[in-house]
């Protein structure tokens, strides 16, 4: 009786889980079926789910009108290199908090994250006055440090959650041998750790890939992301529907595939201490 | 044999100079008649080389904020901007904008159509040469209303239009008899809200620069649209914009659409639209006071202070606005592809007239658009669907949003425009205004 009711509610927590799952799917199953209509069919009312004439040509459009591939280039060199330069930077800023804390640790680490709170339009002007005068307006280097620069508090709390539950122990054991600062971190911390950094890895690289608002403002052609191969099929007069669903499904296609293989990273490190 | 490598080194470096480039970054929308400039642009190259283009394509409004936060700054990334008649006039006052004095002798200036021209000339000298541009009008479908017994006036009431949506909405069969925008914004609603309270003897501004929201006036505007769309126009109403509406014209669904007068290409165009042939165009409607609904946008390009590459920048303005391009647009994609609204040229055509049925009224809509007189009493502000100060862009949208709300139910008119009323006045004090 109780085994029976037991699998009831795993059916409806089952059931709850795939319905939830479906309609957060819902949005982006429905920019690829409408990647494959024609526009006539993509403003059909009623809209037809899989009923219709499948056609590849808005994606022969999009490429032929826009240079996908530099864009896709500009994207990973983006995300990647921030995702890089900031774990660079996050670990032994995580590993002082962490380890060696004093009693402004916490205040730090809140006024790191409230830079977060702020709107990015509010530095609007200063950033990019600052790049115009740098000349690193529309280059790779400059969009990069700016996407290091915005994750790195997140990237610093991820890092500092996950240190947080390593024993001090082991790193002490480790300075007893002789080792130093450089090597505790290399050879002790990180390989330990190793999970952890690589799920703030991968969520760096997630929100460097989909950032709109600084890849679209601070390049024009030579350093321009996918978020721009997007936009500019956005039109305020003309219907464009069919080619901005190829164009967006071109640009999340990478991170959607990346996405699901590395799921199970993701979830641990996001999860991590969470029950605690 | 060193001298003479060194020799032909700096002999092949001369001789490639012109072939060496400047290269033109030209920030534009993903509007049709852009994507067909794009397409046909090597053109230009062939004709110019040694100018090479490269070509930013944005959302309009991430190119709104782009553009405006690069001329602000003097980023000098772009070499030719796409802008509208909103920005020209402001921009220029600020020294924004490079005067278009070098566009060749075969430009023909005076053949643009004045209103045009007007709006994007400052201290006499033009500032933007207009791409496309377009009035506002009235598109109709022509058998649901020979099905209603009625005939649509080559100058319309809003009374009228009221009848006739009445008559030509059919709920059951999902065809509503009037669409219009209602989603929020200083471009979306507000240009035809702002258009039409013009038509209704309202004004954002009294002559020493008091809003004006809560007048009589803007109550009784609003308070037509929103039972004119409540009663006959489709749902969701509050959250259709230019391309939602179009959406729904060309699926049969709206039996009178008032919008930009650029619509008529699409509509008409068989291939997208279901209902091309039975699809007729009047007037801006009008409420007898001597003043229509209908607006002036013009989609311009403009040389940015700014640009180092101004004199290259300027050439591809002259080839991309001039007679020439419109002749060559006509034989590569069909006359009826050509950019609307800038040339009197155009108009002079008898294969393009026979060619767009909506020519005349976009003609004659955009002639009797005067954006320097646009209300019944006399305003202290320039601009139609606008108000042509910086202000604007926040204080539009901003009501926008309060009128889309009582579009959508969420509050009445009376209180939706006391908001406007009060947070247009707060911005406006905060800005300065009335100026002494």
């Amino acid at each position: 009786m109780s085994n029976n009711k037991s699998n009831k509610s795993k059916m409806l927590y089952t059931f709850f889980a795939w319905l939830i799952s479906l309609a957060i799917f819902f949005p982006i199953l429905w920019t690829i079926l409408t990647s494959f209509k024609t526009e006539t069919e993509a403003i059909a009312s009623p809209p037809s789910l899989f009923l219709f004439d499948w056609t590849l040509e808005n994606y022969n459009k999009v490429m032929q009108q826009s240079p996908y591939f530099k864009h896709f280039w500009n994207s990973v060199v983006i995300s990647v290199g921030s995702s890089l330069l900031g774990l660079l930077i996050a670990i032994p800023a995580a590993w002082s908090m962490a380890f060696i804390p004093t009693k402004r640790t916490k205040n730090l680490l809140m006024w790191m994250l409230s830079t977060k709170m702020l709107p990015p339009v509010g530095v609007l002007i200063p950033i990019y006055l600052l790049f115009r005068d740098l000349g690193i307006l529309d280059t790779l280097g400059g969009i990069v440090v700016i996407m290091t620069l915005i994750n790195l508090p997140i990237m610093t709390w991820m890092l500092y959650t996950y240190f947080k539950e390593i024993p001090g122990e082991i790193l002490e054991a480790a300075r007893m041998d002789g080792a130093s600062v450089g090597q505790e971190i290399l050879y002790v911390l990180a390989p330990i750790a190793l999970p952890g950094i690589a799920s703030t890895l991968l969520l760096n690289v997630i929100l460097a890939w989909n950032e709109a608002f600084w890849t679209l403002i601070l390049t024009t052609v030579n350093a321009a992301p996918l978020t721009a191969f997007i936009a500019s099929y956005s039109s305020p007069e003309g219907l464009f529907y069919a080619k901005l669903s190829a164009a967006s499904t071109l640009a999340i296609a990478p991170i959607l595939i990346l996405g699901w293989f590395s799921q199970k990273q993701l979830v641990r490190g996001l999860s991590f201490g969470a029950v605690k | 044999m060193l001298n003479k490598i060194v020799m032909a080194m700096c002999a092949t470096c001369v001789l490639s100079l012109p072939v060496i480039g400047k290269t033109l970054t030209i920030a534009t929308v993903n509007n049709g008649d852009m994507v067909i400039m794009k397409e046909l642009s090597s053109d230009f190259t062939k004709k110019n080389p040694g100018i090479e283009l490269e070509w930013v394509t944005l959302e309009e409004n991430i190119l709104r904020q782009r553009v405006t936060t690069d001329v602000a700054t003097k980023g000098g990334q772009y070499d030719v901007m796409t802008i509208g008649t909103y920005e020209v006039p402001i921009w220029a006052k600020r020294g924004w904008l490079n005067p278009l004095d070098k566009l060749g002798e075969n430009y023909d200036l005076d053949d643009l159509l004045p209103a045009v021209r007007d709006g994007l000339t400052v201290n006499g000298q033009l500032h933007a040469a207009p791409f496309y541009a377009e009035s506002s009008m009235v598109i109709y479908r022509t058998d649901l209303l020979a099905k209603a017994g009625m005939t649509m006036p080559t100058e319309p009431t809003w009374d009228f239009i009221e009848k006739a949506a009445k008559a030509m909405t059919d709920k059951a069969n999902n065809v509503y008899g009037i669409c219009l925008r209602g989603k929020a914004g200083w471009g979306e609603n507000m240009a035809l809200l702002t258009a039409m309270s013009n038509s209704f003897g309202a004004k954002w501004f009294d002559e020493r620069w008091d809003p004006q929201l809560d007048s009589q006036a803007w109550h009784d505007t609003v308070e037509y649209y929103v039972s004119l769309l409540q009663n006959y126009g489709p749902p969701g109403s509050s959250s259709n914009g230019f391309n939602e509406n179009l959406a729904l014209f060309q699926t049969g669904k709206c039996g009178i659409w008032i919008d930009a007068t650029v619509a008529g290409a699409f509509v008409t165009n068989a291939q997208d639209s279901e209902v091309a042939d039975s699809v007729g165009f009047a007037l801006a409607p009008n409420k007898g006071l001597g003043k229509r609904g209908n607006w002036l946008w013009a989609w311009s390009l403009a040389v940015p202070a700014s640009s180092k590459k101004s004199d290259e920048a300027m050439k591809f303005v002259s080839w991309a606005t001039s007679k020439e391009y419109l002749a060559l647009v006509a034989e590569a994609k069909g006359i009826s592809k050509v950019p609307p609204g800038t040339r009197k040229s155009l108009y002079a055509n008898p294969a393009y007239m026979a060619a767009s049925p909506f020519a005349q009224i976009t003609l004659d809509s955009i002639n009797a658009a005067d954006p320097n007189n646009p209300t019944v009493d006399p305003v202290p502000y320039v601009g139609i669907q606008f108000v042509a100060i910086p202000e604007f862009q926040g204080i539009g949208t901003a009501v926008g949003r309060q009128l889309s709300g009582v579009l959508a139910g969420q509050m009445t008119v009376k209180e939706g425009l006391a908001r406007s009323q009060k947070l247009v006045k707060r911005s406006m004090r905060k800005a300065g205004y009335p100026k002494k």
